[in-house]
């Protein structure tokens, strides 16, 4: 690590209001500096797009459910794994790709920062193992709270303080990043064989609605202004009609106001929510209800969504969601994996194939490109896959393709086997709107690094800012008129540089980085009820004690822990 | 007549991914573009002129292609994989995934084979003079999609698990087989020559199972129905037919439940 400087580039920095300019962008060690000496590795980005690196709101690339995946598909490996290379860790998989090809190829797209969207707290250990062991990307985990006893509990009786507590505690314990919300209530109850179907169906015995966890769950998270505001999988998931449950859930954030001292304004992130904007009763009338949905989003500015684009491969759903896995499995009766984790969450594994022959997979693609075409704050509005959920993560090229290009939509359209239902039932072919390199940067870099509350590290190239640029080959003033051209350019970097150091040359990966696992302490005062309540439940309740239960510190080796003192 | 002849003249330490060894890939090159294909002994990458003497010349497209290939490839895996046309002759033993998703064409083994032999195959024909391994004309580890037509024929025995989660096409085994015959099968015939030692018809809910030896070990979830006359491969004979397996869920087609059938010659 030393000086870099990188000429000429056409660079496009949102954060900035910077829009193709020709400019230079200096690095000295770690950081991006205003300049450097004549003695600068010089990189000459002239002809060339110069970005900050990706940010990665939500995927599943580390823990036990993809563990489970990789291990219950060895088929997903099959002629998609390539040889190994000196040097370099044989990678494999693709819609569970192991954690060497996981660094590697989000490396090669340019993405500096990935965040795994759902830890069970019982499981941190192996999600930490795998972080580790996924080189050059930056990473944190969600620690998933919508189904907690504790929780459920301290919520049902408006004990926000000690809810607080308990979340502060398990974030120190896993080395956690924030709250995530997964099918609030929904997979508790499915303990019981049940589901939420509506946001006032009581959880059986505790007695609490997943309305009640969601605003509870808010003013925890502001309560203790954590960097990223409540992260949220509604109820619902998947079925038709669902857009209703929605609105419905997203509307229980107006009123919350965002508080924190990292910069995010909002107070609700809605993830992959293409699969919950459907219409219709069954799949027979399924439709898109983008429209509607996209309407609520633009004019609520405390909610940041992110798309969850399906992109018609073969792949593997994961989630913990567990009902949500039932019902897939009993959609397409092929394997299912299913577990219980104690007082905390539930998962579910299943492969699904999106097939261009199927009308409902086809109204699946264009609803999530919609939502992204019909955004109109592209800062609260992030590319994303529900990695492997609606496609793998490899793919994020491609939909920038299809939003940047009305002509590669319309091929994608044409190859459906239904072509015309589809476009019944969506709005896509009526949609000229092609983005611009611009809203694809704050979709992807300047965009989710603001809802996670990093914007001070990622997602920009200002001085001060960690060292993360990728380099594509694009023309800003002559674009492709091939939108292949834009798929290719973005799925192998000309140069990525993670942290300073150069990770990426001409799309091949030449170093494994020096990647990080960023967690959030946020120290409350002490709280003896909770203290008692942990100790109780462990040693009543648990499988495993209280001590036994933190993340180590050797499985964290590279920390970069953001401390917050919450004032009572 | 059109034809390449390989001579390996060396046996591989590990093995070699022979991916490229097909009528396909060989059609419309000349010798020296032949000798250009990749080959991978483990993550090494080579050309196939660096192991084969090749001569002769392939045809214009594949199905005017032959390939003999003279000597010992038991330690060559993928020959003819996801071959559409054509023929391949083994003039020795092969190993793992001959004809592995063949589409089309011919392949002769003059030989053994290894596990995976015709592994997935869509359609085309496979004939093995020697015995086979495991897995002959199953779906990949972990797939639900297997052989869906074609023919293999090994004239030897065979392992384990042949014929897993076929969906069409036949497998004929004339000698003996191990364990797992058709397993989850929803369609396709396997015939068995020699004996089985059992577990045969597992979780199959569509297809055909001859067994013109003996069944060691039957599974509980089939059900004995009638004595049936039968004209299998060339031989007439009366079989007890059983239906199963019965754990199973099965698909109905005009009101009528299907089943898996496992015919056993009658003594
Ligand atoms: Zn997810």
């Amino acid at each position: 690590m030393a000086e870099i400087l990188i000429k000429n580039g056409f660079v496009i920095d949102p954060t900035r209001n910077i829009n193709g300019d020709v400019t230079d962008i200096a690095i000295k060690d770690n950081r991006i500096v205003e300049e450097v000496g004549s003695n600068a590795k010089v990189i000459d980005a002239r002809g060339k797009v110069v970005m900050a690196g990706g940010v990665d709101i939500h995927s599943h690339v580390a823990g036990p459910k993809v563990n489970v995946g990789r291990l219950m598909r060895p088929e997903d490996k099959l002629f998609k794994s390539p040889h190994g290379q000196d040097k370099y860790r044989m990678e494999s998989g693709f819609s569970i790709p192991s954690t060497f090809k996981t660094g590697y190829d989000y490396a090669r797209m340019g993405y500096a920062f990935v965040m795994e969207a759902a830890m069970p707290p019982l499981h941190a250990p192996h999600v930490h193992e795998e972080i580790h062991d996924t080189p050059i990307i930056d990473q944190a985990a969600l620690p998933v709270f919508a189904n907690n006893w504790f929780v459920f509990e301290y919520l049902k009786n408006g004990e926000i303080d000690n809810a607080a507590a308990y979340i502060s505690w398990i974030l120190s314990a896993t080395k956690g990043y924030g709250v995530k919300v997964v099918n609030p209530g929904g997979t508790a109850a499915w303990a019981w064989g049940l589901n939420c179907n509506t946001l006032y169906d009581p959880v059986p015995y505790f007695d609490i609605t997943p309305a009640e966890i969601i605003t509870g769950l808010i003013e925890t998270n502001e309560y203790l202004g954590l960097p990223h505001s409540v992260h949220m999988h509604q109820n619902g998931l998947g079925t038709p009609g669902n857009y209703e449950i929605t609105l419905e859930s997203l509307k229980l954030a107006e009123g919350y106001k965002a508080k924190n001292t990292f910069g995010r304004d909002t107070v609700m992130h809605s993830t992959h929510i293409q699969f919950h904007s459907y219409g219709g009763d069954s799949w027979g009338n399924f439709e898109s209800k983008a429209r509607e949905v996209m309407d609520y989003v633009n004019k609520q500015k405390s909610i940041s969504i992110d798309l969850g684009c399906v992109t018609l491969d073969e792949t593997t759903t994961m989630t913990a969601d567990g009902p949500f896995e039932h019902h897939i499995q009993n959609l397409n009766h092929l394997k299912w994996a299913n577990t219980d984790i104690e007082l905390e969450t539930a998962g579910g594994v299943v492969p699904y194939v999106y097939d261009k022959n199927i009308k409902v997979c086809g109204i699946q693609w264009a609803i999530g490109l919609e939502m992204g075409l019909y955004a109109e704050d592209k800062m609260r509005t992030f590319i994303t896959t529900d990695h492997p959920n609606a496609g793998p993560f490899i793919r994020y090229p491609r939909i920038i393709k299809w939003l940047m290009s009305k002509k590669a939509r319309e091929e994608v359209l044409a190859s459906f086997k239904y072509s015309d239902k589809v476009i019944d039932a969506t709005n896509i072919h009526s949609i000229n709107t092609e983005l611009s390199l611009y809203e694809i940067a704050q979709m992807t870099r300047a965009g989710p690094a603001k809802a996670l509350g990093l914007s001070h590290m990622y997602g920009g190239l200002a001085a001060g800012m960690d060292a993360n640029v990728g380099i594509f080959d694009l023309d800003y003033t002559n674009m492709p008129a091939d939108p292949e051209e834009i798929e290719r350019a973005f799925t192998r970097a000309n140069w990525f540089i993670k942290s300073g150091e150069i990770v990426v040359k001409d799309g091949d990966v030449i170093s494994h980085g020096n990647k990080r696992t960023l967690w959030v302490n946020a120290r409350v005062k002490e709280n003896p009820q909770v203290i008692r309540d942990i100790h109780d439940k462990f040693l009543k309740d648990y499988t495993v004690g209280s001590d036994t239960y933190h993340v180590r510190d050797y499985l964290v080796p590279n920390p970069l822990v953001i401390d917050i003192d919450v004032e009572a | 007549m059109a034809l390449v002849t390989l001579k390996p003249n060396t046996t591989p330490e590990l093995y070699f991914e022979c991916y490229n060894i097909s009528p396909d890939t060989f059609a419309g090159k000349t010798l020296m573009e032949i000798a250009d294909l990749d080959l991978h002994e483990g993550k090494i990458k080579a050309k196939l002129g660096d192991f084969f003497e090749i001569t002769g010349s392939p045809g214009k497209t594949a199905e005017e292609t032959n390939i003999r290939i003279i000597g010992d490839c038991s330690r060559m895996k993928y020959i003819g994989n996801k071959m559409t046309a054509g023929t391949i002759t083994v003039e020795g033993d092969a190993d793992m995934y001959v004809g592995g998703w063949m589409k089309g064409g011919k392949i002769h083994v003059i030989g053994n084979v290894d596990s995976f032999c015709g592994i997935a195959m869509e359609g085309g024909e496979i004939v093995v003079d020697g015995d086979a391994q495991n897995h002959v004309g199953s779906a990949y580890r972990g797939d639900w999609r297997g052989m869906r037509g074609g023919t293999i024929r090994i004239r030897g025995n065979a392992g384990n698990d042949i014929g897993t989660f076929m969906l069409g096409g036949t497998i004929i085994i004339e000698k003996d087989a191990f364990i797992h015959v058709s397993t989850h099968a929803e369609g396709g015939t396997v015939i068995i020559k020699g004996d089985v030692q059992g577990r045969v018809g597992g979780q199959m809910v569509k297809g055909d199972i001859y067994v013109l030896g003996k069944v060691q070990y039957m599974l509980p979830g089939f059900k004995k129905t009638a004595s049936v006359e039968k004209e299998i491969d060339g031989l007439n004979a009366t079989f007890t037919h059983y239906i199963g397996d019965l754990g199973e869920r099965h698909p109905k087609s005009k009101g009528q439940q299907i089943y898996g059938n496992l015919y056993v010659l009658e003594s």
